[in-house]
């Protein structure tokens, strides 16, 4: 078998089932009134419908971002529903009331909820289409003094924390999908962990997007006051619908003083069938963290092998003095998948540091792209930053393409970049062959070797079901 | 332990072996020479099962199996090992990691348990030792930056490790130097024993300086055209292959 049929082939999705549920939606469409109705409906408080509409009318006067390297058929904002909820929505905090299918759901997924089988040390929060469901270990976290509940709790919880951070870093605006989601995100994860306080374990939202039509919308923010330190881990799956869903996510992360914030992405969407290229999620995602306080620092690590189309730049600005700001990531590529994936390092701050590792992997017929800004502001004395950026290709029709902007006004940085391209190709496997091993332990060994240093990044309990990830990809046309 | 028996193979359409016939009996050393593009390093990488080249003829066994009808992996598992001409760097798996990894699955395949980590590390310590390579190598990526002298050598490390009863050394005396040339003889002579047969493919009649073989075969145009003891490497040292049956136009082949 020759390499360029290594990833073809239809690859399994295992997590393409649907599940049943009786949902409450409103019509298809957008407008003013939805707006209001999305915001009543959550019992809003008028600041954020207030949010909202400025999001609204600012995004009416803009339009799709062109310059990204990637092709997709026009989206009709109108033929989507922005609001749909599971009816038997539980009463927080009891689990047990849970629409029984959607437990099951998580269950599939092997998030389970239930006390015994739960993971051990992680908090998980579940978002069904965009809707909290629970979470776990709620008493734990609460003695610690950690906040983590659905956005939507948060608001009326703590109104003031989200009224004061909530667009904060992601400005009502920035861009065209972030000002979507501003005007009509219907739930997400809030984290917020209390001074000096070390988060007593991992905290994690599990998203879920069940329903055909309905796009998925959530929010989360994550604040860190000072000295705090909090790792956050989110994971993502869909049915396998021959009709894209639109996910238009955003995430904003503050750390304080001495913070520090840990966030990490194994994104798994449904890709879209792996020949014909139809279906799938367009993974339209704005990521940002403010290193706003004095030796603070935030890292992004990303896994990202799902979802039609990407694009998706988790960012850091380096505003306190000595922060730091990471960027660990795999990008994952096969089928008629198409990634633009990257970050920027905006580094304000004196003697701020960043890092960015990124690998792409290209196989198929599949668009794999870094595209990553480093800039540093004039009075960045001192600042640094390293880049490398890692492509495999895998077969002859697939492409890998690197687009580092660096932007330098201040003569005391000191910039680095390194970049590499290389190809998975027979003769690597062969050697490994020769030597007894299997062609999976070697495609196994080959793929994770070349992501080692992103995974290590992880947290323990999900670095090997990332590396299973991986390998379970490319697996699937290797036997 | 290896008979091959009228191998024609081609790749890509373009037929290299034409013919060849060869026994190797344990404990015998064997030397194939011939000039380039004469089929030497094809015959090797059949004999590991290299996926790019299609036996249209003949057949090979192996212990008495069909080597043909086994995937490269078990052809390894069954004790089979071929040293690479241009041995493959691979980032991020280390040298360790890789030859424990290939020692346990050649194990496996014969029901034994896995070595452990503290043991093989002995193994492998005493092996490099033998091969003077420094212990730095075990935690490097396999073969990545490596110069060619030292690739060599960690393709024989590999084999003094996974202990085959048949290797094949294709061309791993090219781009040696003396020195690296010493050390790599030293570690094929002390792994040699009655029950190991040993297919040597080389260019060059140097390395028969140091590895003294049995038998000595030349192929040319897919064919082997001669077969001796030791001193046909000599005479062929001094006159060269044109005595030998080979056109113009194959030569220019290589």
């Amino acid at each position: 078998m020759s390499t360029d049929t290594l990833f073809r082939g239809d690859s399994e999705y295992k997590y393409g089932f649907v599940t049943d549920v009786e949902t409450e939606s409103l019509p298809k469409g957008l407008n003013e009134d939805v707006i209001r109705l999305i915001s009543a409906k959550k019992n809003e408080p008028d600041f954020l419908l207030q949010f909202r509409l400025k999001a609204y009318r600012k995004w009416l006067e803009m339009s799709e971002p062109r310059w990204v390297n990637v092709d997709y058929p026009e989206i009709d904002y109108q033929n989507i529903c922005y609001y749909t909820v599971p009816k038997h929505k539980p009463a927080l905090n009891r689990l047990e009331d849970v629409d029984p299918e959607i437990l099951k759901t998580f269950e599939r997924l092997g998030i389970p909820l239930d006390e015994q089988k739960r993971l051990t040390n992680v908090a998980v929060d579940m978002v069904f289409d965009s809707v909290s469901i629970g979470t776990t270990f709620k008493k734990k976290l609460d003695d610690a003094g950690v906040v983590l509940c659905s956005i939507s709790e948060a608001i009326h919880k703590y109104p003031e924390l989200v009224e004061k951070y909530l667009g904060s870093v992601v400005p009502i605006g920035d861009n065209f999908f972030a000002t979507l989601n501003s005007a009509v995100f219907s739930d997400g994860s809030f984290v917020y962990v209390p001074k000096g306080v070390i988060s007593p374990m991992e905290l994690s939202t599990y998203f879920r997007i069940n329903d055909k039509e309905t796009g998925q919308f959530e929010r989360t923010l994550i604040i860190a006051e000072e000295s705090s330190f909090v790792s956050y881990l989110e994971g993502c799956t869909a049915p396998a619908y021959d009709n894209n869903q639109l996910h238009a996510a955003v995430v904003e992360l503050i750390a304080l003083d001495n913070a520090q914030i840990k966030y990490a992405t194994v994104q798994n969407w449904y890709s879209g069938n792996p020949k014909t290229g139809e279906g799938g999620v367009f993974n339209f995602v704005t990521k940002r963290g403010r290193c706003a306080g004095v030796n603070s620092k935030i890292s992004w690590t990303q896994v990202e092998v799902g979802a039609a189309i990407t694009w998706k730049y988790p960012s850091c600005i380096l505003q306190g003095d000595n922060s730091v700001g990471e960027f660990y990531s795999v990008a994952l590529t096969n089928g008629r998948m198409q990634a633009d994936t990257g970050t920027k390092m905006i580094h304000l701050g004196k003697n701020t540091k960043s890092t960015i590792i990124s690998k792409g992997i290209a196989a198929d017929f599949s668009h794999n792209s870094y595209r990553g800004l480093v800039k540093v502001a004039p009075r960045a004395t001192g600042a640094r930053n390293y880049t490398q950026c890692d492509s495999m290709l895998v077969g002859a029709n697939c492409s890998a393409n690197t687009f580092p902007y660096i932007e330098v006004a201040n003569s005391t940085s000191q910039v680095e970049h390194e970049a590499s391209t290389s190809k998975m190709n027979e003769e690597q496997l062969f050697y490994f062959q020769s030597r007894g091993l299997s062609k999976e332990d070697a495609v196994n060994m080959i793929v994770n070797g070349f992501c080692k240093e992103v995974i290590r990044e992880l947290p323990l309990e999900f670095a090997t079901e990332a590396q299973k990830l991986l390998t379970l990809k490319l697996e699937n046309s290797v036997g | 332990m290896l008979e091959i028996k009228n191998l024609h193979a081609s790749i890509e359409g373009k037929p290299i072996l034409k013919g060849v016939n060869l026994k190797i009996n344990p404990g015998e050393i064997h030397a194939i020479m011939g000039p380039n593009g004469a089929g030497k390093s094809t015959l090797a990488k059949i004999l590991a099962g290299h996926p790019s080249y299609e036996v249209t003829e003949g057949e090979i066994l192996f212990k008495g199996n069909d080597l043909l009808e086994m995937e490269p992996e078990d052809r390894a598992h069954a004790g089979l090992f071929m040293s690479f001409q241009y041995p493959i760097e691979i980032h991020g798996v280390s040298n360790v990691q890789f030859l424990r990894d290939a020692l346990n699955s050649k194990r496996k395949a014969h029901g034994q348990p896995e070595i452990s980590p503290e043991e093989f590390d002995k193994l492998l310590v005493e092996k490099m030792k033998l091969m003077e390579i420094k212990p730095e190598f075990k935690e490097r990526n396999l073969n990545e930056g490596f110069s060619g002298g030292e690739k060599k050598r960690n393709e024989i490390l590999q084999m003094a490790v996974l202990a085959p009863e048949l290797a094949i050394l294709d061309e791993t005396d090219s781009g040696l130097d003396i020195d690296a040339m010493r050390i790599v003889a030293k570690g094929v002579n002390q792994f040699m024993t009655k029950d190991i047969g040993l297919l040597l493919i080389t260019h060059y009649q140097r390395l028969l300086d140091y590895i003294k073989p049995n038998f000595v075969h030349v192929i040319m145009d897919g064919k082997i055209v001669q077969s001796g003891g030791p001193e046909l490497a000599l005479d062929l040292e001094e006159k060269g292959y044109d005595w030998l049956e080979a056109s113009p136009e194959e030569e220019k082949l290589g």
